[in-house]
């Protein structure tokens, strides 16, 4: 009987102890899966409140608004729109190269390529995506941008060594499998019945990828592009190595540009005392940065949910 | 004639295929566009960095004597002192020091030559006088000029002569950095994951630190690098340009990928496993320390291990906490001012020297094949211990 009672007190001591110590991992578990919610608001509020510190000395509307950009002298005037726009036009070139080369890439190892090819030719790409961005920016300062200036010398144009073009096209060739991976898987999980019904009814294999699986994948789509023009906003290294660093208002593709990215490093690089607005605009350049990429990161979220909700795929 | 019984002719019918040939063309030319970048990219690569895999040499009479010690350029001959490199000059008064015997001594010995004088005999653009040029002809005749495995390249730090410039330093930086990423990264990014597939419920908390992964994983890195800079060095006051802040700073980029990978791993370990080890009278957290996780292990080294190559190619945050100083040695603590590669190719683009630009190369392979292996191992290691379940 004794026994027995001592047993039983030992066995629930045991697990009580053994309850405490479950919930102290549990806790610490928790404590763990916080630290990325805390990275994220730090991000946000180091950034936020040295963008607050700027907007105190400098104007916020002429930020936003106001067409010079010279920070280093006196009298420093903090007008972003050239800078807005430099980023927004290399933007635009990275995607003229990587929007038609990552889609219809994506569209022949998904639809045409039998699985051999395609299980060779995919880590090829991958490839291309795990390429460090500070090699591209060398590529593109050494090798692209020459290129260009010789190849407009010959037809008689002008070219600047730092070129929006040379650094546009570099930031492309980085994006394509940023775009191709994407938009392969969600092509690839599109219903295998949509393509032999539409194939069934006469339709040749162009036909039916032109007019019924692009379509439906068309979300799945439209995230990949929203996601590489995130990518190319954010990216540093290949325009600090291959863009200009003069702000430069102009639509000329040949000329220099310089981009929000290019700004910030130049302004932290350099040796002005960390609360002069010079520095400070590091962060409200960085502020813009994280809000537009932040919105663009909801929305394609949103429409790979609303592909993954419509054809109730799970592996995406 | 026949087409015109054929209930099912399509006049168009040419044409459609034709435009599906076309099509298919387009879809196939892209991919080839898109992986010849690739090649001409690496040929670019070759073509400029193995040329680094050698250095010229010089064979020079030396003098080791006292007034060789007060002025080491008088120790070479006036005609060689230009073709030579000022860092071997520099360092014939430590040799006698380290090696007393070779006091009042004249040897021939193999130095290291003058950067363009390295460019000259490679065949690339220099700038050497007509005197030098011809001194150096003079000796190649005599098979005094000799290009040798340019070992400097991979035993010295960074330099401003770029033929004395390697990477070591700049390795070491790496590592450094690296393994404080990956043991603040693997720890936390493994535990998240757990709560998150093995604990959590579907709760509005559960939710907000899902949708928080996704979005740090889609912002972009020079963010880090104002976060590293705002916290760790403004805000602790942690020291700048360490491999400390540094790898933090990576850490939290990293994070995002160990946690994805950590959970598709564990949520490859069946149900049923779990459910034995609850039958048989086992925890929760027994079962997952002691069944799960192991299972789950291997792929959970294969997201860190790429996690980890992805930190090692970055350069935007490192260069904002401030890691692109001139580091000529080792750092050997994560508190010493250090540099990693990527920063290190980063600074050597920027030279003016012609020379630095096939160390940058170098500097690129060699990153490169870091990497590969890196990733290589991953594949391996996901080959070897899959499970099929």
């Amino acid at each position: 009987m004794k026994i027995k009672q001592q047993s039983k007190v030992a066995f629930e001591s045991k697990n009580k102890t053994t309850q405490v110590k479950e919930d102290v991992i549990k806790y610490m578990l928790i404590a763990a899966s916080t630290i990325s919610v805390l990275t994220t608001f730090g991000i946000l509020f180091s950034i936020l409140f040295e963008a607050i510190e700027f907007f105190k000395l400098k104007s916020f509307i002429y930020f936003l608004t106001g067409t010079e950009w010279s920070p280093g002298v006196e009298n420093s005037k903090f007008g972003a729109v050239p800078i807005f726009a430099g980023t927004f036009i290399i933007t635009i070139i990275a995607m003229f190269v990587a929007l038609p080369i990552g889609i219809f890439s994506a569209v022949y190892m998904s639809e045409y390529a039998s699985s051999s090819v395609r299980s060779k030719v995919k880590p090829l790409l991958e490839i291309l995506a795990g390429i460090p961005t500070v090699v591209y920016g060398f590529f593109a300062a050494i090798t692209v941008a020459p290129l260009i200036v010789k190849v407009c010398e010959f037809i008689g144009l002008e070219a600047s060594f730092n070129s929006a073009l040379a650094s546009g096209i570099v930031m492309g060739i980085m994006i394509i499998p940023v775009i191709s991976s994407l938009s392969d898987d969600v092509i690839s999980s599109v219903p295998d019945s949509l393509r032999k019904g539409s194939l069934a009814l006469g339709l040749t294999m162009a036909e039916t990828i032109k007019s019924v699986v692009l379509p439906a994948a068309s979300p799945g789509i439209i995230a990949a592009c929203l996601l590489g023009v995130s990518k190319a906003l954010g990216e540093t290294m290949i325009v600090v190595m291959a863009a200009g660093l003069r702000p430069n208002l102009t639509f000329n593709i040949l000329e220099d540009m310089t981009t929000v990215t290019v700004r910030i490093v130049d302004a932290l690089v350099g040796d002005q005392a960390f609360n002069s607005p010079a520095t400070l605009s590091a962060f409200a350049l960085g502020l813009a940065l994280f809000v537009v990429t932040l919105i663009l990161n909801i929305i394609s979220v949103y429409f790979i949910r609303k592909f993954k909700e419509k054809y109730k795929v799970n592996s995406l | 004639m026949k087409n015109k019984n054929n209930p099912f002719y399509d006049p168009s019918l040419k044409k459609r295929h034709a435009s599906a040939k076309r099509f298919k063309f387009f879809a196939i030319s892209s991919l080839v566009i898109a992986i010849s970048f690739l090649v001409f990219f690496i040929s670019d690569m070759l073509q400029k960095g193995l040329p680094a895999l050698q250095q010229s040499y010089i064979q020079v009479e030396i003098s080791y004597n006292q007034k060789s010690i007060d002025s080491p350029r008088s120790a070479i001959d006036r005609s060689l002192r230009r073709v030579v490199s000022r860092a071997e000059i520099r360092q014939i008064p430590r040799k006698i020091e380290n090696n007393p015997q070779l006091m009042n001594t004249t040897k021939f010995e193999w130095i290291l030559a003058d950067d363009q004088v390295d460019q000259y005999v490679k065949g690339n653009y220099y700038k050497l006088k007509n005197k030098d040029k011809k001194k150096i002809d003079e000796l190649k005749k005599q098979g005094r000029v000799e290009l040798k495995f340019n070992s400097i390249f991979f035993t010295n730090g960074d330099s401003k002569i770029p033929e004395f410039a390697g990477i070591k330093s700049a390795l070491i930086g790496s590592i450094l950095t690296l393994l404080v990423t990956i043991m603040v990264s693997f720890p936390i990014g493994v535990m998240t994951a757990i709560y998150l597939e093995e604990f959590a419920q579907d709760n509005k908390f559960t939710q907000m630190i899902e949708v928080n992964i996704n979005n740090l994983a889609a912002i972009p890195s020079i963010l880090f690098g104002l976060l590293g800079l705002a916290i760790f060095i403004n805000l602790f006051g942690l020291p700048r340009s360490s491999a400390l802040v540094g790898g933090l700073t990576l850490a939290l980029m990293t994070l995002p990928i160990i946690i994805v990978t950590a959970r598709a791993a564990l949520r490859s370990v069946p149900d049923s496993i779990r459910q034995a080890g609850y039958g048989l009278g086992l925890t929760k957290i027994q079962v997952v320390r002691d069944h799960v996780l192991p299972l789950a292990f291997p792929g959970i080294m294969t997201g860190t291990i790429i996690g980890l190559a992805q930190a090692m190619g970055e350069t935007a945050p490192l260069i904002i906490v401030g890691m692109i100083a001139f580091i000529p040695d080792s750092p050997t603590s994560i508190t010493e001012a250090a540099t990693v590669m990527p920063a290190q190719i980063f600074t050597w683009a920027g030279m003016p020297e012609r020379a630095y630009i096939e160390k940058t190369a170098m500097g690129i392979l060699t990153l490169l094949t870091v990497l590969i292996s890196l990733n290589t191992i991953a594949v391996y290691l996901r080959k070897k211990f899959e499970t099929k379940w």
